[in-house]
């Protein structure tokens, strides 16, 4: 199968105050198309900032980061954000949804930004399949923590991505509703045969991917390969 | 990589689809917009209104737009002149010849005024009965000034003769437009009709005659533009042009001043409008930028993003800028109603186009000036703020924001321009506001800064929590502080600017302001006059003695030498003017010391310092530190220039060109001059009757008529100076409500977390109430100290006035605004108070 991401020697230093702090140091590793991924590790191992940086949210300061056969280094912001809209989707712990705009126009933004005409009949279409199509115009605070989750569920999947992020996508919500969100995400995704990569801290959630990256004080200590029962 | 799909229909669907969710906070920041556009469109109309109406008491005071005047009939040329201007609407022969009063064998000198055609233009004839002044045309009979009717004891009916011929007096002159020689009007007036001139038989060759005509023209025509060019044409026919725009300025400092003053509140005006524009725009768009790392993290370029929320601000600013255009509009035309009763004249309101095309065009253009600072940090904004990561603080776009700010005073500068026609006016004002903008700014961080180094962690709970309110994330001190500190600078400028020309107009209408002046009273003579006047209720509030002199060497240049050299250019007729000096050890209201020191009193060592106006300084090219010596009858005295004064020779008081100090002059030979303050025309005729029977030396001039006319518009000045104030004020303060009120959704996460756990409602109170006690008492206290300063300085370099400060903005600007700002902070977190927390969230968190 072909790599849809290439991950190579990355590292990154935030400054903190008056001292730099290496977030994330020699990094490499590789996902095939259509894997399910997990990056677990305890608070401050830099999982969320490898997320960022193997969506294109960021830059290294070396290494190189390939996504969908682009070198994201190689970028400019604005290239970035097409390559973003093209080909990922996320679905973040505190849902993200625009505040301003309905559940049925969030989903429908990245389909909007990609020029779709048909961007509401999908929109639509996929708040079905999450069980929101009596919530096409409420508002992100008319809607419970769940319903949220769901919305930005939808807008994940809206534009086919290739490749989707998922940062602890449950850690917002209760068990139950959260159980209900990640069923659904690994439905959707098998339907659409979309590589999934979830940050996690949750070790249950982290043993239904096919694979586990795990990191400790930014570098990785374990790149396992799940067996699926 | 291809380029973005989504088009302009979709930003526009965008930047709709987000403001319309936003309804509530929308309409909160647009309030802000539409309070200062509001303020700004009704400001300026309303004081163009009273512009127009002061410009038309000074056409009332001449009686027409401008007049021309000849001291003989006018030749072609000139008659050609005057056809090209549309002709004369009226004509006066002026000419001063003794009338006397058949009824008791009396006689005076009089001042004839013969008059054809509408006179006057502009004003009005005031006579007793009022009929008078219509019928003694037809009737050929003649209006008597009031004082000489009192002083001979005529009544209407009774007659004037005049040369050859006798009038039928008519009416009782109370006041007429035209008067313009306030000066020189030694002898009452006496009008009748041009047409029975001739039959007086007093115009012979020789005789000393003045030729007024009256012109009406279109308001669009540029007076002063005409008077220069139609004058120096006029000049070498003999004949002179004389605009009502001079005849204001003759009115004084106080008259000249209201102008300024308006144009100060118009700019005023403007400031306000951008506080209430760029603080609501500042928070709005900082509010944004979440929603923006959100759709950057979807796939939306920089551009993309810039654009949606810069069509928002645009909508904004139009619809802002609409309302409140419309708003100020409805405000000014419903002045004349509101202020019913307490407006001292007739207001003619009328809509001003430049007010209305300002308000709408600076609805948008500063709402995108203003809200590109914010709108750069949109530029910046990371995606990866989506995922709790803060990237460093490291400041981008710092060329940027040096190219905005620039463009921000740049912006401001122009505009000022357009409404000021100033540049010196225009680069001042605004450099003013730039140092105070800096001062707060400044102030702001250092607060931040002190707090945080000293920070007290012994305090209370909520007592510290309001403190790290100041410098925490998402404080608002800088913003505040700057938007209530540059509001309380304008509004207390304003108070004190007020005040300083309030002082000004009392100084010159003042019951204690001579109108009545006695000249050439002898030493002798000085005791009986005063024991004359005071017996009468009246006082003598001027004795001010005359020295006469010439001058016998200039710069150590004898004046026999100066009149033969070709060379110089200085103004001659100083060397032959026989100066008539006064010595006193104080400047008085009408003098401003504009170079060197002056000297109350001469110590006997070295020449005599002496203090010369500057527009003889001018003429006789003196420096401060010159040698002059004068010719004082006989005696020759060296005296040295010590300073230069500015003389308001308007002022209806002797005035002198050159003033000794005491211990000097006082042995030399010497008149005096009295000045009283006749109440009404009967005590006026009074003191005449008495005087002149008892003193044929000495001359009285009534200048009551004068007067009285400059008093009235003295009194509309007042009036005018002192409702713009007040009106500006208000709508300063309503502006500054607007800006602090945009920032009710600062605080009100935290006050619910806070809410959440188990923080009471007191506990809130107090943080909030703290919080904002501080950035009102601070803003406030730094905005009116900073005025201080700059009314210092419009004191000398524009109203040119002693400036006393007053208590009153320290006693109750300050304390109000902090009030203000305290209330508002209160009802800002009132939902938070009432309502469950979870419930308050949802509603109006994002």
């Amino acid at each position: 199968m072909p790599k849809i991401l290439n991950v190579d020697e990355l590292a990154k230093t935030y400054q903190s105050g008056s001292k730099k702090l290496k977030v994330l140091d020699g990094i490499s590793f590789a996902i095939e198309a259509g894997d399910t991924f997990s990056i677990v590790g305890p608070s401050g191992s830099g999982k969320t900032t490898l997320l960022g940086l193997c969506a294109g949210l960021d830059t290294a300061d070396t290494g190189k980061v390939e996504l969908c056969g682009s070198d994201i280094g190689n970028l400019n912001e604005d290239e970035r954000a097409l390559l973003r809209n093209r080909e990922v989707g996320f679905i973040f712990q505190d849902f993200q949804l625009l505040p301003t705009l309905t559940a049925l126009e969030n989903v429908s933004v990245p389909l909007e930004l990609q020029g779709d005409a048909s961007a509401k009949e999908r929109s639509i279409g996929l708040l079905k399949k999450v069980g929101l199509e009596e919530r096409l115009d409420h508002y992100p605070s008319q809607l419970s923590g769940g319903e949220q989750q769901r919305v930005a569920l939808a807008r994940a999947f809206s534009n086919k991505p290739s490749i989707l992020f998922a940062d602890e996508p449950t850690g917002n919500l209760d068990e139950e509703t959260g159980e209900k969100v990640i069923k659904l995400l690994f439905e959707l995704n098998k339907e659409a045969g979309t590589t999934l990569v979830i940050v996690t801290h949750d070790l249950e959630l982290a043993q239904r991917t096919q694979h586990i990256l795990r990191l400790k004080g930014g570098k990785i200590i374990a790149n396992e390969k799940v067996i699926l029962t | 990589m291809n380029k973005e799909k989504a088009g302009i229909k979709w930003l526009f669907k965008m930047a709709w689809r987000d403001g319309r969710a936003s309804g509530g906070r929308l309409i909160l920041f647009m309030a802000s917009i539409i309070l200062g556009i509001a303020a700004l469109v009704s400001i300026q109309s309303f004081s163009d209104n009273l512009t127009d109406n002061i410009g038309i008491q000074s056409k009332a005071l001449m009686g027409a737009d401008f007049i021309i005047d000849t001291k003989q009939l006018p030749n072609e040329r000139v008659k050609e002149i005057m056809d090209s201007l549309g002709g004369f609407k009226a004509k006066e022969l002026n000419f001063a010849s003794m009338a006397s009063f058949p009824k008791n064998g009396n006689t005076k000198l009089v001042r004839i005024r013969g008059i054809e055609g509408d006179f006057p233009l502009y004003g009005t004839l005031e006579t007793e009965p009022s009929e008078a002044a219509n019928e003694y045309l037809q009737e050929k009979g003649a209006l008597v000034d009031a004082t000489v009717m009192l002083q001979f004891e005529l009544q209407v009916g009774d007659q004037i003769k005049i040369g050859d011929k006798l009038f039928p007096i008519m009416g009782t002159l109370v006041s007429a437009p035209g008067n313009s020689a306030f000066a020189s009007s030694v002898a009452p007036p006496v009008i009748i009709p041009y047409s029975s001139v001739e039959e007086t038989g007093l115009i012979q060759i020789g005789s000393r005659l003045d030729y007024n005509y009256y012109f009406k023209i279109s308001d669009t025509t540029d007076l002063d533009v005409l008077d220069k060019t139609i004058d120096p044409i006029l000049d070498n026919e003999k004949a002179d042009m004389d605009t009502h725009l001079s005849g204001s300025r003759r009115m004084g400092r106080s008259y000249a001043n209201v102008g300024k003053f308006l144009n100060l509140v118009a700019f005023i005006a403007l400031l306000l409008g951008c506080v209430g524009i760029a603080s609501s725009i500042q928070i709005y768009i900082r509010e944004k930028l979440k929603a923006i790392a959100v759709l950057k993290c979807l796939g939306a370029s920089r551009k993309q993003t810039f654009s949606i929320f810069l069509i928002q601000i645009v909508g904004m600013g139009f619809l802002g800028g609409l309302a409140g255009t419309l708003a100020g509009v409805l405000l000014q035309l419903s002045f004349p109603t509101v202020l019913k009763g307490f407006l001292p004249f007739e207001i003619e309101v009328s809509l001003a186009v430049q007010p209305i095309v300002m308000g709408l065009l600076l609805g948008i253009f500063m709402s995108v000036l203003f809200a590109l600072l914010p709108l750069l940090n949109t530029w910046y904004v990371s995606p990866l703020q989506v995922l709790r990561i803060d990237e460093s603080k490291k400041r981008k776009g710092y060329k940027e924001r040096i190219v905005v700010l620039t463009l921000i005073v740049l912006s401001v500068f122009l505009f000022s321009l357009w409404l000021l026609d100033n540049t010196k006016f225009a680069l001042g004002f605004v450099l003013g506001v730039a140092i105070t903008f800096a001062i707060l700014v400044g102030i702001a961080s250092l607060l931040m800064h002190l707090i945080r180094k000293y920070f007290p962690k012994k305090w209370s709970f909520t007592s510290r929590q309001s403190l790290l309110n100041l410098f925490r994330p998402n404080n608002q001190t800088v913003i505040l502080l700057v938007a209530i500190g540059v509001g309380a600078f304008l509004i207390s400028n304003l108070y004190f600017t007020k005040d300083m020309l309030l002082a000004m107009t009392q100084l010159e209408s003042s019951s204690d302001s001579p109108n009545i002046i006695l000249l050439d009273i002898q030493s002798e003579q000085k005791e009986e006059v005063r024991n004359n006047i005071t017996p009468q209720g009246l006082s003598v509030i001027d004795d001010i003695p005359i020295v006469t002199m010439r001058i016998q060497t200039l710069k150590g240049r004898a004046v026999n030498e100066l009149r033969n050299d070709t060379v110089t250019t200085m103004n001659k007729w100083v060397l032959n003017h026989e100066f008539r000096v006064t010595y006193r050890d104080s400047l008085i209201s009408s003098e401003v010391l504009t170079e060197g020191d002056w000297v109350g009193n001469y110590d006997n060592v070295g020449p005599i310092p002496i203090s010369v106006a500057d527009n003889i300084a001018r003429d006789a090219q003196l420096k401060v530190g010159d040698t002059i010596v004068f010719n004082v009858q006989g005696v020759l005295m060296e005296t040295q220039v010590s300073s230069f004064r500015e003389v308001d020779w308007a002022r209806m008081q002797p005035n002198f060109s050159i003033v000794f100090p005491t211990a000097v002059l006082e042995k030399a030979p010497q008149f005096h001059v009295m000045t009283t303050n006749a109440p009404d025309v009967s005590a006026s005729a009074s003191l005449q009757k008495s005087l002149v029977q008892k003193f044929p030396n000495i001359s009285v001039l009534d200048l009551r008529q004068i007067v009285s006319l400059i008093e009235e518009v003295l009194t509309k000045i007042s009036w005018v100076i002192n409702f713009m104030a007040f009106f500006s004020i208000l709508t300063g303060i309503i502006v500054l409500i607007g800006a602090v009120r945009t920032s009710k959704y600062q605080r009100i996460k935290e006050s619910v977390l806070l809410r959440t756990l188990g923080a009471k409602g007191n506990q809130i109170l107090q943080i909030t109430a703290l919080e904002y006690f501080y950035l009102g008492a601070l803003g406030s206290g730094i905005g009116i100290l900073l005025s201080l300063i700059s009314s210092q300085m419009l004191a000398n370099f524009i109203f040119k006035t002693p400036f006393v400060p007053s208590w009153i903005p320290f006693a109750v600007l300050m304390p109000g605004i902090t009030l203000i700002v305290l209330l508002i902070g209160l009802s800002n977190s009132r939902s938070v108070l009432l309502s469950p927390p979870l419930e308050v969230l949802r509603k109006e968190g994002d």
